[in-house]
């Protein structure tokens, strides 16, 4: 911009640093899949299975008790194929966010899909969770690098139900 | 009574950045073009009253205001504190005061950092004028800091 | 107007650091009291209502993980307002005069312990002027105490006392976070965290949660025995640049407080969000309160401030004190921005 022209905008950076606790339910879960396992949280009442683990069911209100392992398989109730790039994520284009069905688990999660061609993607299609290997595991759901397809036939669109 | 008493508590940072490009309109343009040119303007109310900083509407009529009017740049301190402690994001990497400062031909305070080096040398009504960055660039920290009028 | 009364009110035990709860856990813990307390089916609450900032919390949409908390099925009609709870609990008052709904849940947390309160606060301030300087909510209010000082008729001893007074009377208050016997001299003594203010001007940095449940007339008197009645309500705000107010008076608590109907002469205590000592009494003279008006039983905001609950908490602990039969008319106030440049002031009665 010249020296004559005026001033139209400002930068006003903006940093903020947090320190993120997890305990309780939240906490459970962590030290879980820092060993490898996926385990949820259980509602008394509608007894629904939510992973990751959280400490309340948000259809009842109250709090979860019962703690319960899922597999790492699970089932795609929905997709999107992205094809715009982002600053922070280092992915190749186009690539595929999926919600995945945790076999055992009643909560959908919204993940990453690879080592698949994204125009093969479905609902109902069979995936299972890429671990990185056990000696990177820490407490975070990020020990799962990503879900791919596995074989295994496809669930009908009709018995996923509620989740599409 | 939540299993969280008992078990483990993990945490983690987490950063929230970002950068925002405000466009800044006429009036606030206005204010910081002459801010790059080492010069304070505040804009005149329906009553004859100048507003510093300029604002784009009065804020008792609601009238959109236009008439920019030079101001300072010395000017009085109606009000002061002393930060002896000055955090990362503060003005000054030493002590120093936050001032409100009422310029020369303005009737309201800027709020800026006044630098005198020690508590004692600060007061209301003292005389302070601004120290402008080496390179400005048109925003509020062309004025590194005020400094007072008799300073060398 | 319809008549809204105040039924419930639960307020979470307030901690300089809660990292063994989440949000959603702490809003839990608050929302199943106050409803359990109200007498009104969790399922026949009308409307719901919360306050709370997403700064506070480092995350966009924050807030919208505390509906976790409430079993929201079948799905509930709520707001939410980034604000503290007083203002969810104006507008669920204004959802209620509407006819739109017969009784709302009114909610507020925050754990402002996880980021740096003073850097988040900063982020309020406008953006071109003052929050690239990096001024702080306690650089402000040290501004406002400093006008205060070279005005004249208070000194820093008066805000001692109210110190000592605040964190005297906290220790009545199971919830409160500081409290406790501290003497005006020794606290002189210290030095000044942002003169003229030191480290007891100040309030606390507190994570915690209040809820109420309020209701409409006959709804509200088959509920509670005593129902505090909410005889009136406003809240007004000034200019944001401080340059531009007269930081030694609020004359938006001034409006506000005869918008709402407030008698200085017909009140038995208020409770005021004065985060800042010296802050106390410019709101008493903004709402003409004399010796005969207790300020602050509950020990206010110096004795625990969380961020997006102290306004809504306020209006808790006048009604707390209400129902106990301690006092039959109140003023609760809960501000917001900095050296009190938004403020709401309510007025609550028994019958």
């Amino acid at each position: 911009m010249s020296e004559e022209e005026p001033v139209r905008s400002i930068v006003t950076p903006t940093r903020l640093e947090y320190e993120f606790t997890a305990a309780g339910a939240h906490a459970e879960f962590l030290e879980n899949v820092a060993r490898g396992r996926l385990v949820g949280k259980r509602c008394p009442r509608c007894e629904k299975v939510y992973v990751p683990a959280r400490p309340n069911c948000p259809r009842c209100g109250i709090a979860t008790v019962e703690s319960v392992e899922v597999s790492d398989r699970g089932t795609i109730t929905t997709f999107c194929i992205v094809r715009v790039p982002s600053e922070n994520i280092d992915l190749e284009l186009p690539y595929c966010a999926a919600n995945v069905l945790l076999d055992g688990s009643d909560m959908p999660f919204i993940t990453l899909l690879q080592e698949c061609r994204v125009e093969d993607v479905r609902i109902g299609m069979r995936v299972e969770a890429v671990w990185k290997p056990e000696e990177e595991w820490q407490p975070t759901f990020e020990n799962i690098r990503h879900f791919r397809p596995c074989d295994e036939p496809d669930i009908p669109v009709e018995k996923l139900g509620a989740w599409v | 009574m939540s299993s969280a008493d008992s078990g483990p508590t993990f945490s983690a940072p987490h950063v929230v950045e970002y950068d925002y490009r405000r466009s800044v309109g006429p009036v606030l343009g206005r204010f910081f073009t002459e801010l790059r040119e080492r010069r304070i303007v505040g804009i005149r109310r329906d009553n004859g009253s100048v507003l510093v900083p300029p604002a784009e509407y009065d804020p008792d009529s609601g009238e959109s205001l236009s008439e920019i009017v030079p101001v300072g740049p010395t000017g009085v301190v109606a009000s002061w504190a002393w930060v002896s402690k000055p955090s990362a994001k503060h003005p000054l990497d030493r002590p120093f005061a936050w001032a409100l400062i009422r310029l020369d031909g303005a009737d309201t305070a800027l709020l800026h950092a006044v630098d005198t080096g020690r508590e004692s040398a600060m007061s209301t009504g003292m005389r302070v004028r601004p120290r402008w960055r080496e390179a400005t660039k048109g925003e509020i920290h062309d004025i590194e800091c005020f400094e007072p009028e008799d300073a060398s | 107007m319809r008549d809204v009364a105040v039924v419930s009110f639960a307020q979470t035990p307030y901690k300089r650091r809660e990292d063994k709860l989440s949000e959603v856990e702490m809003v839990m813990s608050v929302v199943t009291r106050a409803i359990a307390d109200s007498g009104i089916a969790k399922e026949e609450i009308g409307f719901t209502c919360s306050g709370s900032s997403d700064y506070i919390a480092g995350q966009a949409f924050a807030f919208v993980g505390a509906v976790d908390a409430l079993g929201a099925w079948p799905p509930i009609c709520e707001s939410h307002v980034e604000m503290d709870g007083a203002w969810a609990l104006y507008e669920a008052w204004v959802k209620i005069q509407c006819g739109a709904a017969d009784s709302a849940l009114v909610f507020a947390f925050g754990r402002a312990s996880m980021g740096t309160l003073l850097e988040t606060l900063t982020m309020q301030l406008d953006p071109y002027t003052l929050a690239p300087l990096g001024v702080d909510a306690v650089s402000l209010a040290a501004l406002q105490a400093r006008s205060l000082l070279d005005q004249g008729g208070v000194t820093e001893r008066h805000w001692a006392e109210v110190a000592v007074r605040s964190r005297r009377d906290a220790k009545q208050n199971p919830d409160a976070q500081l409290a406790g016997d501290f003497e005006v001299e020794k606290l002189l003594a210290e030095p000044y965290r942002v003169s003229p203010l030191r480290r007891h001007d100040c309030p606390p940095i507190s994570d915690g949660a209040a809820a109420v449940v309020i209701a409409a007339g006959d709804v509200a008197r088959r509920a509670s025995r005593r129902p505090v009645w909410i005889r009136g309500i406003d809240h007004r705000i000034e200019p944001h640049q401080p340059g531009v107010r007269d930081l030694t008076r609020s004359s938006s608590t001034s409006l506000a407080g005869r918008k709402a109907g407030v008698n200085p002469e017909r009140l038995d205590l208020a409770e005021l969000h004065a985060p800042f000592t010296p802050q106390e009494g410019i709101l008493c003279d903004a709402l003409g309160l004399g010796d005969g008006v207790r300020i602050n039983p509950s020990g206010g905001p110096l004795a625990a401030n969380p961020m997006m609950v102290a306004g809504l908490a306020r209006i808790g602990e006048a009604t707390r004190r209400i129902q106990a039969g301690d006092a039959d008319r109140a003023l609760a106030h809960a501000t917001q921005g900095h050296c009190l440049q938004q403020n709401l002031v309510c007025v609550l009665e028994a019958d």
